[in-house]
């Protein structure tokens, strides 16, 4: 990751949380007993990086955020950039409309992720991970294991999953988010969930059992 | 107790001990890089491994609970192997750069890699390289050594409370700093560097000075300030290079202020090294023998009444009391060592000493702080209330200046009113000291150095008696110094004489001959300008400007000297390096010059001059050693309560690094002054 201290961009001087933000972000806090609202750090980055989307089309966490974030949970500020650091769901610098997260761990990788990159290179025109393309559209990152690997290579863009990719389909997928259509979350083959591809391959005979056993079985001791 | 056998030995150990502790006990040595037995237990760097019987795998033993029955072997061929593996991995990215590292010989990963390292690496990937942190002017960083142990950072969010270090980023991308580039802002910062287990923290000014096989190590008693840490002097020759702590449990644990660490060049600059004569408004070189003439030419005539002498803050017993013998002799009983006007009651002991103990902070359930900065006047005692904090969130209450004391700490009000307030029981927070068993009220210098100090002490001692603070079990009244030299002058009886004159008045032209030693912390332009001054120190500080005669004398670690810190414990240091060009020894100075003037002082060497102290006052005797009492009498010092003013109570110490001439003559000292204290002075303003 290629998060900096503001070496190459500029750092809000202060962030405030918005009615919107305040409101979704009480909701957490309420969830944890009094002394530990630090376990609320997560989603208070979430709402952060929800806001700065909004405002300024860029989901990324300023460091003010992170500051405002640790005044308000009480923690230390140091333990806020701990955790924002530690986890490739945030920015800490501004990155493009679309944040394309690559997963290269081994089920994706042997599924072909290598293409998937190489199409999302191409189209963006992004040489290194962490970079953002010329004209602000995409962010490439590279992640590990997005946890769905049943329907590997997969790619994340912004909250969503895009799966069963290939070069061609991750082409389609950009041309789609570039003209500001983004197509429905899910495998981009058409299958339904993680069933298998081409149909069901057990179970088949589905229509032939009858009504389900009224009676539940006794479980096992 | 469980029954663990560790290689064969049988040991019991308490429930709850952690596998090494058994294995300790057993008298077996466990490496470890991330285990520190007074910081939590991380368990990151496996490099503890040993087998237990029936585990299946190697176990962390520093993270891993003792169970009854347990068998543990720690030489066998699976720990022996696991830990080899440990450290292969730990050397992937650790640099080879142990000839200019300067932690090399004494870093622990160097040691463990000879037990368990390879000869050559299987690895032929570049290391990794992260760049170095600037934590300020204190501690180096070379962070492509750090082995991510997080010693430093538990440290610092543990101990020193401070919590400014942490471990961002994640995997290979990991780093230890402060994220944002900042200076550490802890005065206990320099612990880290001990801590580190690795070459990554190092002493920035000690940066490529010495080899640790190349020193002398000498064990010291620290000065700067009055809790009387434990500390080795590394010296090479003439040169004191640098000071680490000694573990005593009793009083600093195993840890040490950064101004008592640091501070060591202040020792080679502003160095009085010759005696000095006053000609004709101008002070000029002298030898030993005009210095002394001219002092003695001086006395003539002068009755004992007309002279005095101070004492410093710095000052070891031998001297002072050599001093104190040498006034006796001239006739004077005009004596202080209070310079800044503390109104200390040297009547009874237990009136002027932290009389809980610095252990015994360790037992407190209530805590009131009355003028007093703990974090900048005893930094590692303030660890240790905030240690007792940690552990039983007991209430703590300040009245005083409001000050981040890095724990919670309730602002009672900045005046005396609320001494007033809790002791008619109207203040919200005087039913918390009345619960408490063993209450500690904490009396600051700041509070004491006011005209009203004396009303302050006494109020502060009915504060204590009120809340059950003073019982046969339990002695909650407590004086928190800042001068290491005070407690020990008190014992001695450094204060006026039956009609002898106090500091105050012998200021102001009230004395023809005074007689500094080692006093700079006032200002001399209220000594009158008709006295003759004799300074008696060694750095070219205050007190030296106005003197009329200048005995070069000797640094607390240039002579052995016997110090009484605030609890009343007596502890000696030693001589680590020899006083520079021609002074000497101070309690020498004193006797030499008695023999001038023919009031040879009745000791010759220093075993005579400690009998005489153990004479003067038999609680010289106890070196070490400190009995706790409880409160006998419960009648407190004098002064009336009442007559507290309404004035708010100020700070004793508003610049940690510089408190006396040593830490003013060093550049270390000045630029921490910078850093950390002018900006908040400047805030302040
Ligand atoms: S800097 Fe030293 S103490 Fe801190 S984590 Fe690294 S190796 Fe451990
Ligand atoms: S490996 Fe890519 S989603 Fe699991
Ligand atoms: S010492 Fe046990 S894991 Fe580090």
């Amino acid at each position: 990751m290629a998060e900096e201290n503001g070496a190459d961009f500029e750092q809000p001087a202060s962030f405030a949380f918005d009615a919107e933000s305040r409101a979704e972000l009480d909701r957490h806090i309420a969830k944890y007993p009094t002394g530990k609202q630090a376990s609320a750090v997560l989603p208070a980055l979430y709402i952060v990086q929800r806001q700065m989307k909004r405002d300024t089309g860029s989901a990324w966490v300023p460091r003010a955020a992170m500051d405002e974030v640790a005044r308000l949970l009480g923690m230390p500020p140091i333990r806020v950039y701990e955790v924002a650091t530690f986890y490739t769901m945030f920015a800490l610098r501004p990155i493009g409309t679309w944040h394309l997260q690559v997963c290269t761990t081994t089920p994706c990788w042997l599924r072909g992720s290598d293409d998937v990159t190489a199409a999302c290179r191409k189209f963006t025109g992004i040489a290194g991970w962490g970079e953002t393309s010329a004209d602000g559209v995409f962010t490439m990152t590279e992640v590990e294991c997005l946890g769905a690997c049943v329907n590997a290579p997969v790619v994340q863009v912004n909250d969503d999953l895009y799966e069963d990719l290939d070069a061609e389909r991750t082409t389609g997928l950009l041309e789609a988010l570039k003209r500001g259509e983004p197509p429905k979350p899910g495998s981009m083959t058409g299958r339904q969930t993680s069933a298998p591809e081409g149909g069901p391959t057990t179970l088949t005979t589905l229509d032939n059992l009858g009504p389900p056993n009224p009676e539940p079985a006794t479980p096992a001791e | 107790m469980a029954k663990v056998t560790v290689d064969g030995i049988e040991v019991e150990v308490p429930n709850g001990s952690t596998v090494l502790q058994a294995c300790e006990a057993a008298g077996k040595e466990i490496p470890r890089f991330c285990y520190h037995e007074r910081l939590s237990i991380a368990g990151n760097c496996r490099m503890c491994l040993v087998e237990i019987e029936r585990a299946p795998k190697p176990v962390s033993s520093c993270s891993f609970p003792v169970a009854d029955n347990m068998v543990v072997k720690t030489d066998s061929p699976m720990v022996r192997n696991g830990r080899r593996g440990v450290m292969e991995f730990l050397l992937i990215n650790h640099p080879l750069d142990c000839p200019i590292c300067d932690q090399g010989g004494e870093c622990d990963l160097q040691d463990q890699a000879l037990g368990y390292g390879m000869d050559h690496s299987r690895y032929k990937e570049n290391k990794r390289a992260v760049k170095d942190k600037d934590l300020g002017p204190l501690v180096k960083t070379v962070m492509t050594r750090c082995i991510q142990c997080t010693r430093c950072i538990r440290f610092v969010s543990e101990v020193a409370g401070v919590p400014d270090l942490g471990a961002t980023s994640r995997g290979e991308n990991m780093e230890v700093g402060t994220y944002v580039e900042r200076a550490l802002g802890s005065e206990l910062s320099g612990n880290i560097i001990d801590l580190c287990p690795v070459g990554a923290l190092t002493s920035k000014p000690y940066a490529f000075t010495a080899r640790p096989w190349e020193l002398k190590k000498t064990d010291g008693i620290d000065v700067l300030d009055a809790v009387g840490t434990n500390i080795r002097i590394d010296s090479r020759g003439p040169e004191v290079l640098r000071i680490l702590p000694r573990i005593n449990n009793d009083v600093n644990e195993e840890w040490l202020g950064d101004k008592s660490r640091f501070f060591v060049d202040g020792l080679k600059r502003r160095r009085l090294d010759r005696p000095w004569v006053r000609r004709d408004g101008r002070l000029v070189p002298a030898s030993w023998a005009e210095a002394f003439a001219t002092i003695a030419q001086r006395l003539q005539g002068v009755p004992g009444e007309r002279i005095g002498a101070v004492a410093g803050d710095l000052c070891d017993a031998e001297s002072m009391l050599a001093l104190k013998d040498l006034m006796a002799a001239l006739g004077s009983a005009n004596l202080d060592c209070r310079q800044d006007g503390a109104r200390l009651d040297a009547s009874r002991r237990d009136f002027y000493l932290f009389n809980s103990s610095i252990a015994g902070i360790e037992e407190a359930d209530a805590l009131l702080l009355v003028g007093s900065n703990p974090r900048h006047e005893a930094p590692v005692l303030n660890a240790r209330i905030r240690k007792q904090w940690l552990h039983t969130n007991m209430p703590l209450g300040v009245i005083g200046p409001a000050a981040d004391l890095t724990y919670a700490a309730t602002t009672l009000g900045d005046g005396p009113g609320a001494i007033s307030a809790l002791l008619d029981g109207s203040h919200s927070f005087a039913p918390m000291l009345r619960d408490a068993k063993k209450p500690m009220i904490v009396v600051g210098q700041g509070a004491l150095r006011r005209p009203d100090g004396a009303a302050v002490l006494a109020a502060c001692w009915k504060l204590a008696a009120a809340f059950g603070g003073l019982s046969a079990g339990w002695h909650g009244f407590n004086v928190l110094h800042t001068a290491a030299a005070r407690v020990g002058a008190l014992d001695l009886g450094f204060v006026p004489g039956p009609g002898g004159r106090g500091f105050e008045s012998m200021l102001g032209g009230r004395v023809d001959v005074l007689w500094l030693l080692g006093a700079d912390e006032f200002d001399t332009a209220r000594i009158g300008a008709d006295t003759f001054v004799v300074y008696q120190g060694h750095h070219g500080d205050r007190g030296a400007a106005r003197a009329d005669v200048i005995l070069p004398g000797a640094a607390f670690t240039e002579k052995p000297g016997t110090y009484v810190n605030m609890e009343g414990r007596v502890q000696r240091g030693l001589l680590a390096v020899y006083p520079p060009g021609q002074a000497r020894e101070d309690w020498r100075i004193v006797r030499a010059f008695s023999e001038v003037i023919g009031r040879t002082l009745p000791y010759n060497d220093l075993p005579a001059l400690r009998k005489r102290l153990e004479q003067a006052n038999p609680v010289f005797a106890r070196v070490g050693f400190l009995p706790r009492f409880g409160a006998g009498d419960e009648s407190g010092p004098a002064g009336d309560p009442t007559a507290m003013s309404a004035a708010p109570l100020a700070p004793a110490v508003t610049n940690y690094y510089q408190t006396d001439a040593i830490t003013r003559a060093s550049p270390t000292m000045a630029a921490c002054t910078e850093i950390y204290v002018a900006p908040t002075l400047q805030a302040a303003e």
